[in-house]
């Protein structure tokens, strides 16, 4: 699609852990992607499988004991692992934004809407005067299609779903190149989720974002992103085109997610399920660590780990029915 | 391709490895609890057995010489009536304890029965009574704890009493609000399942958590008395003057304070902070082992 | 503001059934109890007939019922009576003694809550490190220290020793209070007249009681604030603002703490219930002329009209203060209903 242009993130081999009381969690491990300019990317995985974790990271918001053992992640040639103090306050917010799962608890209850809008400008801003920052400000609630005397009000006082706008809003005030939306439609019901995808769409043209999705959501991702990117137990399953990952899908487990999808058109008796359960990631499995659950598994799997190599032009997976295992 | 190491093996399961988990999950909170309680041994030792402690009588005005700084002789000084300090310490420990003890066993015997009954019952006795503790626990105990004492006159069982009635409150509202959501579990549960089994669910999940309640608060509660009993013999309203008693002693060696007399109220009362404290480290350090989310007040 | 006057007007509605119950206690405990307060005051060995005409001279001889009706009608014509030992009616020591004991609560509250939150907010922050055991092993010992030993031991180490304060009454020998007493707040007098000298005067002698008070009941604090602060830094606004670029102690501060202190509020009607307890203690030990001295004196004396008396106004203090309380909670959050 948009393959000529400028790769604007590049995440290189990063592996995220986190020490507990039995052991070491290895949330994410040796995981390498990139965004291009104007490209929205899903990430796509069940729950604990480290996409929260790793979208945590991008903004280096992991906080101990989680800590980057290894790789880096690169935003226009600079690694943000290496950012510190000011250089990656500027970053966050203004580069690349991010925004939560829940809404109705991700602003501050004693702030007005305005102070949170104000508060933001003004940290990036500073030299920016208070008319000015409303003028911003107004003129982004008008493109969320939030009245202007909203402003004034406390978040309690709010929907849901304007609350999930002024999110964004806030995440966008400062017109960053990249967005990242953690879960952005999970505690919402499916008609504010329709209107969120409306308004991505509108906001990603009008401000010409980069979007990373993180969701378990395939409807949501099928709507949105240009490309998708399959993780499980911490690691990248397969990664392609939107449509090529759902026409051709190469990983037994990209498989099995599509399946469970309920078709309204088909005649379904019975739910399709995934049997197992997600590995164990402080002891994971030798070899793939889909294996244990994988209908096609074979005994290579279980011994060594497939990479991520491109079987197909711009679709990659990381199995052993397609690379050789002589 | 990639090649993983197989997995480290976790530490094959030892008492050793039971223990130092134990240790790091708790952590800070082990220590306070085995702290606490060792305070409160040393000092049940010292109410026990004072004779291991000190040769002198607390009563005895020949000990020494009067008012004579802490020496050799006399580890703690003499007070102005030539009397042992440390003698005093070490059996006033008797005194307190026991009152504090006796109040909060008072305490908790009045004021869980009623919780029981007030939740069980519901209704106007319920209201009534609840608004009734909630008052007198609003009001300063201290304050109450004096009215009492005021009114009883001196006396060992008259100060208990009135230690022991500013507590029921606190017994009375824990009691209530665990019995409350049994109440509402045994009925939800009645509506599912016609004889299921209550008795189970009761004894095995409710029980438990409502026993490690009371018992946190029971020592919590002693620390207090123990402040309180100290405070209210400080003020003068305690106990006659025969028996030794940390909290009297403070406020007749406070006389000689401006001479620089330091040893006569510097024990005492550091022996009250040091019960006291003892007490509410085990209280803590049992609320951190038995429940973490306990005293979240 | 409709909305807030009816708020009010429920909030002292809902007072009065437990300010009532309290009196009703007073009385009983000062009255219905056991013992001869009578027969105690007149020496222990006065004649069955001096004591029983004592009593009727107080109306003491009255069946208990009536005596309630009478107190409590007593109470309403705001009537407290006078004293049995000197010549004057109870309300007049207590109005003169009323101001120095909210001199020193407020100021033991000041304290408390200046080493107490800075010091939770500092400790949340710093979980589970070394600091923060430090705080609350310093929370810990605060609480269990009898503040009557610490306002000993401070008398010892910095009015004897160092000398650097007094160690007793609110003004020194030389001060002449007529030239300044207004209100009976001696702070706010002596700026009032302009007196600097007397001012510091008045200043220093609070110092030592003051500091008394607020450290063994900023443990409290300490842990309360810590607690909240620890809850309010896990919520997702707190991420959210640390994603959009604000500054980590912006964050912690003006997002967190504030946040974290509306349960500290709610808190203070308790807490002050404390302070009022330790006042006395502390006014004991430094000879502060306030009400928790008078209370103690009067009951030496077995003067029982003052000791109702004060008993009943502390009552009220406590009652008006928690009243107080809501309604600053009402003002910060907005999430209030009325």
């Amino acid at each position: 699609m948009q393959s000529t242009s400028e790769t604007i993130l590049r995440v290189n081999d990063l592996t995220i852990q986190y020490p507990i009381s039995i052991g070491i969690v290895r949330a994410v491990e040796g995981v390498s992607f990139t965004l291009a300019d104007g490209e929205a990317l899903g990430l796509v995985g069940e729950s604990g499988c480290g996409k929260s974790t790793l979208g945590l990271s991008l903004l280096k918001l992991l906080r101990p004991p989680g800590r980057v053992t290894g790789g880096s992640i690169l935003y226009r040639g600079t690694d943000i692992l290496g950012l510190d103090g000011r250089a990656l306050l500027a970053m966050r917010g203004r580069s690349i934004s991010m925004i939560f799962q829940n809404p109705l608890t991700s602003l501050n209850p004693l702030f007005t809407v305005e102070r949170h809008f104000l508060e933001t400008i003004h940290f990036h801003d500073p030299s920016r005067s208070r008319g000015k920052a409303l003028a911003a400000t107004g003129k982004m609630l008008a493109t969320l299609g939030i009245e202007e005397k909203r402003l004034r009000e406390y978040p309690h006082q709010l929907s849901g779903g304007m609350r999930q706008r002024i999110m964004i809003g806030l995440a966008l005030i400062m017109n960053p190149d990249i967005l990242i939306a953690d879960e952005p439609t999970t505690s919402l019901d499916v008609i504010v989720e329709a209107g969120f995808t409306e308004l991505l769409a509108n906001l990603r043209k009008v401000y010409k974002l980069s979007i990373i999705l993180i969701t378990h959501n395939l409807g949501l991702v099928a709507e949105i992103a240009d490309r998708i990117a399959v993780m499980y137990g911490g690691k990248i399953m397969e990664i392609g085109s939107a449509q090529d990952i759902f026409a051709r899908p190469m990983h037994p487990y990209t498989q099995g997610l599509i399946d469970c999808v309920p078709n309204i058109r088909l005649d379904q008796k019975e739910l399709v399920t995934m049997p197992g359960s997600p590995p164990d990631l402080v002891s994971p499995p030798v070899g793939c660590r889909f294996a244990p659950r994988c209908p096609k598994v074979m005994p290579v799997c279980t011994e060594r780990i497939p990479g991520l190599l491109e079987h197909a032009p711009e679709h990659s997976a990381a199995c052993w029915l397609y690379e050789r295992h002589g | 391709m990639g090649n993983q190491q197989p997995p480290r093996r976790l530490l094959r399961f030892s008492p050793a490895a039971g223990i130092a988990s134990l240790i790091r999950k708790y952590g800070g909170e082990w220590w306070i609890l085995t702290a606490g309680a060792l305070i409160i041994v040393f000092i049940v030792f010292m109410t026990a057995f004072p004779r291991v402690f000190t040769r002198y009588s607390p009563l005895d005005q020949e000990a020494g010489g009067q008012m004579t700084a802490p020496s050799r002789a006399h580890i703690m000084g003499t007070d102005n009536l030539s009397r042992d300090v440390w003698a005093r310490v070490v059996y006033g420990a008797q005194t307190i304890l026991g009152v504090a003890l006796a109040a909060a066993l008072m305490s908790a015997l009045i004021g869980i029965p009623l919780g029981l009954l007030s939740g069980f019952a519901g209704g106007i006795f319920d209201r009534i009574l609840s608004l009734v503790m909630d008052s007198v626990y609003s009001f300063p105990g201290l304050i109450l704890a004096i009215a009492f004492a005021a009114m009883l006159g001196p006396g060992v069982i008259n100060i208990t009493l009135a230690v022991a009635v500013v507590y029921i409150p606190t017994y009375f509202r824990l009691v209530r609000g665990q019995t409350l959501s049994i109440k509402e579990e045994v009925y939800v549960e009645a509506a599912r399942a016609i004889g299921a089994r209550r008795p189970t669910i009761l004894s095995r999940y409710v029980f438990p958590n409502v026993i490690a309640t009371v018992v946190v608060i029971f020592s919590l509660n002693i620390a207090d008395a123990i402040m309180t009993e100290a405070a209210l013999s400080y003020i003068g309203l305690g106990l006659p003057a025969g028996i030794p008693d940390w909290g009297m002693d403070l406020s007749m060696g406070k006389k000689f304070l401006p001479s620089g007399m330091w040893w006569m109220i510097t024990f005492p009362g550091l022996m009250i902070m040091l019960l006291a404290l003892g007490f509410t480290m085990l209280g803590e350090g049992l609320a951190e082992v038995l429940n973490p989310r306990l005293l979240e007040k | 503001m409709r909305h807030l006057l009816s708020y009010v007007i429920t909030r002292l509605v809902l007072a009065v059934p437990m300010v009532f119950i309290l009196l009703t206690l007073v009385f009983v405990v000062l009255r219905v109890m056991p013992g001869d307060p009578v027969g105690a005051m007149l020496g222990g060995h006065a004649p069955q007939k001096v004591i029983d005409q004592k009593k009727e001279e107080l109306g003491l001889n009255k069946p208990i019922t009536v005596q309630y009706v009478e107190y409590l009608g007593q109470l309403l014509r705001l009537d407290l009576g006078e004293s049995m030992i000197f010549k004057q009616k109870v309300s007049q020591p207590i109005v003169e003694k009323l101001p120095a004991t909210i001199e020193l609560t407020l100021a033991g509250l000041l304290v408390s809550l200046g080493i107490g939150v800075p010091l939770g907010a500092y400790a949340a922050q710093r979980r589970r490190t070394g600091r923060d055991y430090a705080a609350r092993l310093y929370a810990n010992i605060a609480y269990c220290i009898p503040v009557f030993w610490m306002g000993l031991m401070f008398q010892l180490i910095f009015g004897v020793w160092l000398g650097w304060f007094p160690i007793a009454g609110r003004t020194g020998a030389r001060v002449d209070v007529s030239l300044f007493s207004r209100t009976g707040f001696y702070l706010f007098d002596t700026l009032r007249a302009g007196n600097i000298g007397a001012f510091v005067d008045v200043l220093w002698h609070l110092v030592l009681p003051a500091v008394t008070l607020g450290v063994v009941l900023s443990g409290i604090f300490v842990r309360l604030t810590r607690a909240n602060m620890l809850d309010v830094l896990k919520s997702d606004y707190i991420l959210a603002a640390r994603a959009r670029g604000i500054p980590e102690r912006r964050v912690v501060y003006s997002h967190g703490l504030r946040n974290a202190l509306i349960p500290v509020v709610t808190m203070l009607g308790l807490q002050f219930s404390l302070l009022l307890a330790g006042a006395i203690l502390t006014e004991s030990t430094f000879s502060w002329p306030g009400m928790g001295r008078l209370l103690l004196e009067r009951i030496y004396l077995r003067d029982y009209p003052v000791i109702q008396g004060v008993i009943i106004v502390y009552t009220l203090f406590v009652s008006v203060v928690s009243l107080l309380v809501d309604l600053l909670y009402a003002a910060i959050d907005p999430r209030v209903k009325y």
